[in-house]
């Protein structure tokens, strides 16, 4: 689904951020990119979404150019990143209006995707009067209602206490039971990358490369009850492990 | 609140003149100044809707061209920092310089009254508009081009409606100086076509016949044309930001 062969990247002539990475994501995983600061996995997003050109080697996307796939692809940033003039039906029909869809076809998308993430009850509500899980929540739903093959996901949740965190994780995975995107995620957070992932890419810092490449095995479908689990525990102490093999401070 | 204050302020005022025996001349009394609106309402109200219209058109020509320049201004860096230094002198150069040339230019009158009401709102629509344009967040701007918009839907549905607070700032701020451009325009351009001019215009004429009173009351009638400006933009402000935008917000209690 993605390939990745010899990719360099520096922006401008600063330092380099990416050296020779090589990776190779089929259809339907669960990567998730873990490193240290610095270590370039938010622009690893950045140029498999196209906001940034690649300075040297290939990646693909689908057999394409990543500017030409785009449009099978989302991002949801850091941040909600909803248009404040917007309700929430709005803001989640925006992709659907710009592609000229019809307004009864949208207004249809919009509810089923309102239902997906759990906020039937606020179609009207405008993004201030929401609490910071619920903004995100509308931002996944603008994300999926194209229904894209790739999610790419820049810490989305970092912002937010574990507690919304952990229920917003598992709601994550049951949304992806249904829509069977291919996601690459960027946390910083090791409960979260195990307890999300199917692949776990641990990234080194100056410049940023591939330090370990780690399947995690634990069965879909995941719940809260998998965090308690043996296995779970020990696939969290494995990658912290190997993070702190790069980052002596890491605990 | 603001009721006792005006009263207080009043009462003070009535206290001065009796205290130092003011003349007529120096400061008439309110009440004087009440008769003397009175008495001259029909031409006040004239002269007001005479500068109101000037002022209004001049502020309206300034939004608009407000928005557009502002758009241009947002289209390319190199655009703003070849344009900004030109607006700026524009802004600077006191109205008194302007003001006659406009004259030889359209004559005296309506045309140059509104000129140079537009001449200074336009400044601060246009420096907080395209202030508005440009300062939208990095993410929002990726998001769009993840969405492969165009510029048009770029600008029509992300930096208008980020930049309509700004706008109305703008917006405000062109309305409180809307009537003292329109009033500056009377003292410079206006005329007495068809028997009454506009405020200034009275108030040199009020001034030349030493009518003081009178003068006092073309002044208040020009204070409340002032509020009207600017309680129809704070109007505008509520009903346009009121839904969504954090500046006005209802209490928590």
């Amino acid at each position: 689904m993605v390939r990745i062969a010899s990719l360099h990247k520096r922006y401008g002539k600063g330092a380099v951020i990416l050296e020779d990475l090589n990776l190779e994501v089929s259809r339907e995983e669960f990567v998730t990119l873990i490193g240290p600061s610095g270590c370039g996995k938010s622009t690893l997003l950045k140029l498999i979404a196209s906001l940034s050109p690649v300075t040297a080697g290939t990646l693909t996307v689908a057999g394409q150019s990543p500017q030409a796939a785009r449009k099978s692809m989302a991002f949801i940033f850091q941040e909600a990143t909803l248009l404040p003039w917007r309700t929430v039906t709005r803001n989640i029909e925006l992709p659907l209006e710009m592609l000229h869809v019809d307004p009864g076809e949208r207004a249809e998308t919009c509810a089923r995707m309102r239902k997906l993430v759990g906020l039937d009850h606020v179609p009207d509500h405008y993004p201030r009067q929401l609490s910071g899980g619920m903004k995100m929540r509308v931002s996944i739903a603008r994300a999926l209602s194209l229904s894209p093959e790739i999610l790419l996901l820049d810490e989305p949740f970092g912002a937010l206490d574990e507690m919304t965190r952990d229920r917003l994780n598992e709601q994550l995975l049951q949304i992806r039971a249904q829509q069977k995107f291919t996601a690459f995620f960027v946390t910083h957070s090791v409960a979260e990358a195990v307890f999300l992932s199917s692949r776990i890419i641990v990234l080194a810092a100056n410049p940023g490369r591939i330090h370990r490449d780690m399947t995690v095995p634990l069965p879909y479908p995941r719940s809260a009850a998998t965090r308690e689990s043996l296995e779970f525990q020990r696939c969290v102490s494995d990658v912290s492990r190997v993070l702190r093999e790069i980052n002596p401070d890491h605990p | 609140m603001p009721v006792v204050a005006g009263v207080v302020i009043l009462l003070l005022w009535m206290a001065i003149k009796q205290a130092f025996d003011l003349h007529n001349y120096i400061l008439p009394s309110p009440y004087r100044i009440l008769q003397a609106a009175v008495k001259e309402r029909h031409t006040l109200f004239r002269s007001a809707l005479i500068t109101l219209s000037g002022a209004a058109l001049g502020f309206v020509m300034g939004a608009v061209f407000g928005i557009l320049g502002s758009m241009i201004m947002a289209l390319s860096t190199t655009f703003r920092i070849s344009l900004y230094p030109y607006i700026l002198i524009m802004q600077m150069t006191p109205m008194a310089i302007f003001a006659p040339v406009l004259v030889i230019w359209l004559g005296p009158g309506l045309p140059a009254v509104t000129v140079i009401t537009f001449l200074i709102c336009f400044f601060p629509i246009v420096a907080n508009t395209t202030q508005g344009l440009i300062s939208v967040d990095r993410n929002m701007v990726d998001l769009f081009r993840m969405l492969n918009s165009t510029r048009v839907q770029e600008v029509v549905k992300l930096r208008l409606p980020h930049a309509l607070p700004y706008f109305l700032t703008g917006l405000r701020i062109a309305g409180s100086i809307a009537m003292i451009g329109g009033i500056t325009g009377d003292l410079f351009a206006g005329n007495a076509s068809g028997g009454v001019g506009g405020l200034g215009f009275m108030v040199l004429v009020y001034n030349a016949q030493l009518k003081i009173p009178e003068l006092w009351a073309a002044g208040f009638s020009a204070c409340l044309c002032g509020f009207l400006f600017v309680s129809v933009v704070l109007g505008l402000n509520y009903l346009l930001l009121h839904k969504w935008h954090d500046s006005i917000i209802k209490s928590d209690l």
